[in-house]
């Protein structure tokens, strides 16, 4: 395997390529987060950025369960819910806690991770470990809550596990609001005051949109390793016939509920992020309405393909929050139209959905990855791709 | 005793309304789902569409012309729905047939967020409906009577046209055997066209009476009572009527004691219906009038 992979020019230069671009994207980061001015420009694009990266490790994490194992779920709103406030309750400081939790004598819980480890090691560093922790707090109390929901639900199929999924969403929404868990998820009210994306620094180095970036490519890239494996060889062979796998020995339930937990602990992870990302969270906004926005961006890049998923991911925020912006100003450069007010652009963008799932419902990468040794080989024409082919055959 | 009665009478009664409301969007679920194995997402947003039709509607005509407007409207609502978003994927996978449902509810609130200006609409009073009246000592609205009675009916008379009429038999056998009855010379389009009007049609009665209980129509409002009348649905037997009717007031009278019980309980109203959903579908996922399907393999 190896020996093919050396003699593969177009792998080689594809990888060197994508190891160049990543590195282009974080110093690119780099720069945004600390030296360019803050003008109109960059003021749009940061959030755009941190926000794409964070859908897109959301998006990935629902694409690892509908796209890769076929389990059409729809409870990934519950499971960023639970992430995004095991992140909150552990990190908001200590002497925060009475104004947060005021409705509830200061709370049940008195300490903060980040704060707790900032006495240890120095504010930031405190600040950066503290929440990477907190996130990792987060994806294995979503993971838990999942392992537990796993166990009646994943006996179902198709649409009965898609609705009872979004049954138990609603129910953790729920359990979130209820006012005797009070003192622990502040009831109705919502969670602030927390460790944010704005607190992540190594010394006077600002890492807000980096942060993010490397979180979520992170974990990405632990989802490609998994779908690589042989578990992944496992969830698409349930994908593409359930009883054919059973019959080839692989254990349904194990790999349901494994595809699962961990795509609701990357799901965990996301939420954690979502709020570092906002600042502040409330359950009432993890509605049913959130996960069919995040199916709906998987259905846009292609189900089953992860490149599909960031590439949706940072399309789907560009276009909401900045390009198609206009739309609801109320005047097109300079032109004034009198139906482009608010909520024009969320009727153009359903309609363009719509017309993406009926007649181009492969999405943008359909099943297939984007690949560098692919773009490689197309480029440099048929007989480097014959060559890189041979090569394949030695 | 008394005292309780009297105490909960007016919950008993608000649950009665709630859920023939239910069972009348929840109709619309089991008929289509029982035809074309379609979770209709799209039908609770339908049901809000209605509402907000009924608000222009009376604004500018008056209540006689507006009604029958309202029920023409959704009909022809989900007559288009059906043409445009799910005929298109009959050969897709069930899937893909799902998202397009989402992809329209989504669609339907986008349109109605952008046409209210996401603004409350305020629900106008339908005379008589609204009327107060008192039972056994609990004031409540006319509506609250008037719902279990036409709800009954209107099953009723559903049901004889699923008995008795020839494209009612042609419904069944869809539902039993969706490639048989194409072969047998169903003209399975029409058959799913007129599911898809009987559903909307019901589903813009109950939003009649549904609306004329609340203040307001917001753009979400058709989200949380579609999904209740989908588990009432699931509750009763996927595809049969009367389970859905029955489920929906199981439902309707639960939620409202649990409303009853005190503040810190109201906000489980609305997950009780999900724990029902979750304990039928592992207890028994055939629901209570369901038939057993095997898969074969």
């Amino acid at each position: 395997m190896e020996k093919t992979l050396r003699k593969d020019p177009a792998k080689k230069i594809g990888s060197a390529i994508a190891v160049c671009l990543i590195a282009a994207l974080y110093i690119v980061l780099f720069l945004l987060d600390n030296v360019l001015p803050a003008n109109g420009f960059t003021l749009m694009l940061i959030p755009v950025l941190k926000k794409g990266a964070i859908y897109s490790l959301i998006c990935v994490s629902m694409n690892l369960l509908n796209g890769f194992t076929g389990l059409f779920s729809l409870g990934q709103a519950g499971f960023l819910l639970v992430g995004a406030y095991a992140y909150a309750i552990f990190a908001i400081p200590a002497d925060q806690h009475a104004a947060v939790y005021q409705y509830f004598d200061g709370g049940a819980i008195g300490f903060s991770i980040p704060e707790a480890l900032g006495k240890l090691l120095g504010e930031n560093a405190g600040a950066f470990l503290g929440s990477i922790i907190c996130i990792i707090i987060a994806g294995l109390v979503a993971a838990g809550f999942a392992a537990l929901i796993g166990i009646p639900v994943l006996r179902l199929k198709s649409d009965y596990l898609a609705i009872a999924t979004l049954g138990f969403a609603e129910i953790i929404r729920a359990i979130f609001q209820w006012n005797s868990l009070g003192p622990v998820t502040n009831g109705s009210n919502m969670l602030r005051k927390y460790t944010s994306l704005s607190a992540i620094k190594i010394g006077s180095i600002k890492l807000a949109t980096v942060f993010p970036f490397l979180i979520a490519m992170i974990c990405i890239g632990l989802i490609v390793l998994l779908i690589n494996s042989s578990y992944g060889r496992a969830f698409k062979a349930i994908r593409d016939d359930e009883i054919a796998a059973e019959a080839m020995g692989i254990s349904l339930f194990k790999h349901k509920m494994l595809s699962f937990v961990i795509s609701s602990f990357f799901a965990g992870v996301g939420g954690a992020l979502l709020a570092m990302y906002q600042t502040t969270i409330q359950a009432s906004a993890f509605k049913s309405a959130m996960t069919y926005e995040i199916l709906l961006i998987v259905v846009i890049g292609g189900i089953g393909s992860i490149s599909g998923s960031c590439i949706a991911s940072f399309l789907y925020i560009a276009c909401n929050e900045w390009w198609l912006r206009f739309l609801d100003s109320g005047s097109f450069f300079g032109i004034s139209v009198p139906f482009f007010r608010d909520g024009f652009r969320k009727v153009v963008f359903s309609v363009l959905i719509m017309v993406i799932v009926l007649f181009f419902s492969r999405g943008i990468m359909g099943d297939k990855e984007l690949s560098f040794a692919g773009l490689v080989r197309k480029l440099s024409g048929k007989k480097a791709a014959q060559a890189a082919e041979g090569g394949d055959g030695k | 005793m008394s005292s309780f009665v009297q105490a909960n009478l007016p919950y008993l009664l608000a649950g009665i309304s709630v859920g023939g409301q239910y069972a009348l969007i929840a109709i619309g679920y089991t008929m289509v789902y029982g035809i074309l194995r379609l979770i209709n997402f799209a039908h609770g947003d339908v049901f809000m569409v209605a509402g907000l039709v009924m608000v222009y509607a009376s604004a500018s005509m008056p209540m006689y012309l507006s009604i029958p407007l309202v029920l023409v409207a959704t009909v022809a609502l989900g007559f288009t729905i059906e043409r445009v978003a799910y005929k298109p994927l009959r050969s897709a996978p069930r899937m893909s047939v799902m998202i397009s449902a989402i992809g329209v509810s989504y669609l339907l609130q986008n349109c109605a967020l952008y046409f209210t200006g996401g603004l409350a609409q305020m629900y106008p009073t339908i005379p008589w409906l609204s009327n107060s009246v008192t039972i056994g000592g609990a004031t409540t609205k006319m509506v609250t009577i008037v719902t279990p009675i036409l709800t009954v009916a209107l099953v009723f008379a559903l049901v004889l046209f699923i008995q008795k009429t020839k494209i009612g038999m042609a419904m069944r056998a869809v539902s039993r055997d969706f490639e048989t009855s194409q072969l047998m010379g169903i003209k399975i389009n029409s058959v799913i066209s007129m599911t898809f009007v009987i559903g909307c049609f019901l589903a813009a009665v109950g939003s009649l009476l549904y609306f004329t209980n609340y203040p307001s129509v917001i753009p979400t409002s058709g989200a949380m009572p579609g999904l209740k009348a989908f588990v009432a649905a699931v509750f009763g037997g996927i595809g049969s009527i009367p389970g859905a009717v029955i489920g929906a007031f199981l439902i309707g009278i639960c939620e409202n004691i649990i409303k009853g019980l005190g503040s810190n309980w109201t906000i489980f109203s609305d997950a009780f219906t999900f724990v029902l959903l979750i304990i039928v579908l592992l207890v028994k996922p055939t629901g209570i009038f369901g038939e057993k399907a095997t898969d074969k393999v």
